[in-house]
């Protein structure tokens, strides 16, 4: 596999929301607005990246029956660096997605990537595919987002189209599971004419 | 390079060197975001101030103990040159639907609302987070709790003056409460100081 199909295919062919289900719990709870998916997407993909290229390095240094404690440990310091810094320096941007820093340590993406991935692969392609899934998944989030508040709220990214309450099913919980229900389909939809 | 056994003296030195080198790093980025991370908060209530008591050159800070509640409110007299023109009072609720909310608000010397502004809140957005438009909040701006029963602004749904966000009256009382509960805290402050 070259680095264009490993950065490739964390938007389709292995995009961890909408092919692999992983890290559903951000990806249903942050998504009622396109600005917060996209947020949290790229909050986690700087994680992974960082992530990654932190486990890559230090894989022959692990024994693999603490590999997982490990892993976590690293990603925890991660969430923690990026939320203080944050805090501090960008204060406009942390006040918005402030809330789901933290949860990017129990996002099951990034531990994902960071055992099936980074512990087998090199630096340069342990990087390139935390790169390629964070993207995939800030893309998934973002497109969730986006629906739901297209029909929840009637704007886009903020921008209200239509002056009136939405339907109000799509901001609650119970929207995120129906968007990302019809989502999925039309994803595999398209991904099965593009086999056939 | 083979990977490392898992014995039982390799696996304590792994988890030991990775936790030190984490809370290393954390710590040492915390200690430098500390600074940094105190002044914007500072920065936010001096704001939160302005919002709430337009045109104030100074102030004085003291907090108060609230009858009901298990924190104390913060007030901030303040002064234009040497006049007093009001007090903002950081006050809070815990019954939001999320918990805890912060909000700032500003009463004139008369006891009327100046302004209200959100300091802190974790309500669901897209409904609850509402409260922070001015569809909302400027329904309080102009009142005096005075001219109400108990003392108390309620939203209509409770017998009040209020219209509650759609889909979001457990946030709109709770947006009332902690506004009732800085005129109570005012209140007592007033009746102590004569």
């Amino acid at each position: 596999m070259n680095q264009m199909q490993n950065f490739t295919k964390g938007f389709f062919k292995e995009n961890p929301v909408f092919v692999m289900l992983l890290g559903m719990c951000p990806a249903l709870a942050v998504t009622n607005s396109a600005v917060n998916g996209l947020g949290m997407g790229l909050a986690t993909t700087f994680v992974l990246v960082m992530s990654n290229f932190v486990i890559s390095l230090i894989k022959n240094l692990i024994p693999s029956k603490v590999r997982i404690p490990t892993f976590i440990v690293v990603i925890a310091s991660f969430v923690t660096i990026v939320d203080l810094s944050m805090a501090g320096f960008l204060p406009g941007l942390h006040e918005q997605l402030g809330i789901f820093i933290p949860l990017i340590v129990v996002n099951c993406v990034v531990l994902g990537r960071a055992e099936a991935f980074a512990s087998k692969n090199t630096l340069g392609s342990s990087i390139v595919d935390g790169l390629g899934m964070g993207l995939g998944f800030a893309m998934a989030l973002t497109m969730l987002g986006a629906v739901r508040e297209i029909f929840g709220n009637y704007s886009f990214f903020g921008y209200k189209f239509i002056d009136a309450d939405g339907i109000l099913v799509f901001i609650l919980s119970p929207g995120a599971f129906i968007a990302l229900g019809f989502l999925i389909a039309l994803v595999n939809q398209i991904t099965k004419k593009a086999k056939a | 390079m083979a990977k490392k056994e898992s014995t039982f003296l390799n696996m304590f030195l792994t988890l030991l060197i990775v936790t030190a080198i984490s809370s290393l790093a954390a710590s040492a980025v915390y200690n430098l975001t500390k600074g940094p991370i105190a002044e914007v908060a500072r920065l936010k209530q001096q704001k939160a101030i302005e919002q709430v008591m337009p045109g104030f050159t100074s102030y004085n800070e003291f907090k108060v103990m609230p009858e009901t509640g298990k924190d104390s409110l913060i007030f901030f007299k303040a002064f234009k040159g040497e006049e007093e023109i009001g007090v903002a009072i950081n006050s809070y609720t815990y019954v939001g639907y999320s918990g805890l909310i912060k909000i700032m608000v500003g009463f004139q010397p008369d006891g009327a609302i100046e302004n209200v502004e959100v300091l802190v809140q974790k309500e669901t957005p897209g409904l609850g987070t509402k409260m922070a438009e001015p569809k909302f909040k400027d329904q309080f701006v102009g009142k005096n709790l005075a001219d109400f029963n108990n003392h108390e602004i309620l939203v209509t749904k409770d017998g009040g003056v209020i219209d509650a966000i759609t889909a979001a009256t457990i946030t709109s009382r709770a947006f009332c409460d902690a506004v009732n509960r800085a005129y109570r805290a005012l209140e007592e402050n007033k009746k102590e100081n004569k």
